[in-house]
């Protein structure tokens, strides 16, 4: 789950991580009140949205005065970046930049831990950093049972920075944003870039947090911070149901027990010509109603003309999913085409019932993929 | 022969008394899986199932001499749970249960690593040498005796692959599903050097999806340390970038992680890849 910029800051400062000041506003005219309010003379006004290259589309601007705030201000509010619509910016003080640099923490699959990542680097796209100049990147593994004592807060903050003075800045913010990061289950919580300034402080210009969809039942006050889109509010209903759906801008409509076999699913339709509309798993069970909820799900996507559903019957046997897939069938009116694909436990008898039905049935993944683009083509 | 679990297998089912503990634990023992014992605190003393009940997973040790352990706990009680059974010194634990914090497991992993106990999982479907254990909720019937060894991040998807090598005489020596999440216990490299090392497997198959790069980690690992025939499968061809494809781990993040680069590293490494599991076995012999 992501938040906003100014949601992250505000974490950061009840972890007592400096950030610059800035206000959010949602109209030009609140724009210019949080301009007198600041009392700065110079301040940046930042596009709040759910993706990165905001500054490269024109979403972030410096402004100088009270015309180049509402200038600014108008142009970007409302803005769309990359799909997002800028419906609130934050006005922040302007600060006088010596150095930038790049800190954060994230969750990292091989060693399986937290790992802190620091550049001196800061401000550019870390990622371009680590394909370009892997060298410029320093990175601590996080022993989850000791946590960042002081003296390891210290050794990765002679790696950033020079001045002791700043190093003593530098120790109680690595150890913040580690226990802000643990404490509220995030996945990622960055700052780029973390800047000196030439007044000497240690500052978070930017900052962005992710959190672990897995942990929100016990992060009540960061799920209250999830502000889905439209595609997300369709897979959060989804998800309601015991579904996990993914939205594409395909034709064939696909129902799958299990996310690897969904994927590969989708994956060989592509590989036969076809598109697919989706992605869905529908869980372990044969559940008509979950079929019902399903096939609802599908054929609310009025580009779906064919419905291919691939089972592959393990625990819940075949013939259990036959007789699941014909009753939540007698409840469902639709003219699209069903190609049903059948395997695993008692798959012969599964496909016995299913003889006689209006449904396509096909013994293989290969035969019911076939099908499905086949028919799909034939209806445009 | 197998790796991991054999006829020596002795399980316990943390939380047996729960839906989906009970049922698996009485599907495990119909395999012929030695299931000697489950826990539910407070609930020490009963049987589920004919099989006896204990308060914690130590007594399910000292009592009945379990040595592998099997997790269905919901998910805000996983951690314990794996490093409950790390304490009493069972030597593998595998966690079912999926939705569970990636910071816990984290944790509960490094605390199973100071105890010298392996973990596989959460949010998998476990393992099994068929014919000898099954710890897991995979459907046995589908799998046969045989030497081919499988590792993959999904279940049905490896379902599908089995059952293809299955149909065409390929038994399997162990299958392993390692977990959809992005912090899982053993992962690609430690169990090819497991299914390596095994006179049992003379081949090995590796069903991979898309997100982070363990898939092209493998591919340099086969390269260096494997002399068995390898297949590969990465699911997730057609996925979009930044959106989670059911499996918490299987996200393309900043365009890597994608399906594309896995397959180029296994092509590079000489390692087959198969555009549809029914291609599996031929790609093996």
């Amino acid at each position: 789950m992501k938040i906003h910029e100014y949601q992250a800051k505000e974490l950061f400062t009840h972890y007592g991580i400096p950030v610059a000041e800035g206000i959010v506003c949602r109209d030009v005219e609140s724009c210019l009140e949080a301009y007198r309010n600041l009392f700065s003379e110079v301040v940046v006004i930042k596009a709040q949205v759910h993706t990165g290259g905001r500054g490269k589309a024109g979403g972030v601007k410096v402004a100088r005065s009270p015309q180049e705030v509402e200038q600014y201000a108008r142009n970007i509010l409302g803005m769309d970046i990359k799909g997002f619509k800028v419906d609130r910016v934050m006005v922040a003080r302007g600060v006088n930049i010596a150095s930038e640099y790049y800190l954060s923490f994230v969750i990292d699959r091989n060693s399986k831990s937290v790992v802190l990542i620091m550049s001196r680097e800061g401000g550019m796209d870390i990622e371009e950093v680590a394909a370009t100049a892997p060298e410029k990147i320093f990175k601590i593994v996080i022993d989850p049972l000791v946590g960042i004592p002081d003296f390891l807060a210290r050794k990765a903050a002679f790696m950033l920075f020079d001045d002791f003075d700043i190093v003593k800045q530098a120790v109680p913010l690595i150890q913040n944003l580690y226990k802000l990061f643990t404490e509220t289950d995030a996945s990622l919580a960055e700052i780029n870039p973390l800047v000196i300034t030439k007044e000497g402080r240690l500052i978070a210009i930017d900052g962005k947090m992710n959190f672990d969809d897995n942990a929100l039942y016990r992060q009540p006050e960061v799920e209250a911070l999830f502000e889905p889109d439209e595609e997300e509010k369709r897979e959060q209903e989804a998800k309601s149901k015991g579904f996990s759906y993914v939205h594409l801008k395909g034709k064939i409509g696909c129902m799958v027990n299990g996310a690897g076999l969904a994927m590969a699913t989708m994956d060989m339709i592509k590989l036969y010509g076809g598109e697919p509309a989706n992605f869905l798993d529908i869980g372990g069970s044969s559940n008509p109603n979950k079929v019902i909820e399903a096939m609802k799900l599908l054929t609310s996507d009025p580009e779906v003309n064919v419905v291919l559903i691939n089972i592959f019957g393990g625990i819940t046997r075949c013939d259990d999913v036959a007789r699941g897939l014909i009753e939540a069938f007698k409840h469902l009116k639709t003219e699209i085409p069903v190609v049903i694909r059948l395997t695993g436990t008692n798959e012969a008898e599964g496909r016995e019932l299913l003889k006689g039905t209006s449904f396509h049935s096909a013994d293989t993944m290969s035969m019911a993929i076939s099908k499905s683009v086949e028919l799909s083509k034939n209806r445009g | 022969m197998s790796i991991l679990i054999n006829n020596n297998t002795r399980l316990v089912v943390q939380g047996i008394t729960g839906r989906d503990g009970g049922f698996h634990a009485a599907k495990m023992a119909a395999y012929g899986t030695n299931v000697v014992a489950g826990t539910s605190p407070g609930k020490g003393g009963q049987h589920a199932g004919g099989i006896p009940v204990f308060n914690s997973v130590a007594d399910a040790v000292k009592i009945e001499g379990a040595n592998t352990s099997v997790i269905f706990v919901p998910a805000p009680f996983v951690k314990d749970a794996i490093m409950e059974a790390a304490d009493a010194g069972i030597s593998l634990i595998v966690c079912i249960t999926e939705g569970v914090p990636t910071l816990d497991v984290v944790e509960a992993k490094r605390y199973a690593d100071t105890k010298g106990a392996s973990l596989i999982g959460p949010n998998c479907p476990g393992l099994i040498s068929p014919g000898k254990s099954l710890v897991g909720i995979m459907p046995g019937n589908i799998f046969k005796e045989g030497s081919t060894g499988v590792i993959s991040r999904s279940g049905t998807l490896t379902y599908e692959v089995v059952y293809n090598l299955t149909q065409k005489g390929m038994g399997q020596s162990t299958a392993v599903g390692v977990g959809g999440d992005p912090v899982v216990g053993l992962y690609y490299n430690d169990l090819l050097k497991m299914f390596q090392d095994d006179p049992g497997t003379d081949s090995i198959v590796l069903i991979g999806e898309i997100g982070g790069d363990a898939e092209e980690q493998a591919a340099q690992f086969i390269k260096d340390n494997i002399t068995k025939p390898v297949a590969a499968f990465i699911a997730g061809v057609t996925a979009p970038p930044g959106k989670r494809m059911g499996h918490a781990g299987a996200i393309i993040s900043s365009g890597s992680g994608t399906a594309k680069e896995k397959h180029e590293a296994f092509i590079k490494a000489g390692v087959p890849v198969a555009s549809e599991p029914a291609q599996i076995p031929d790609l093996l012999r």
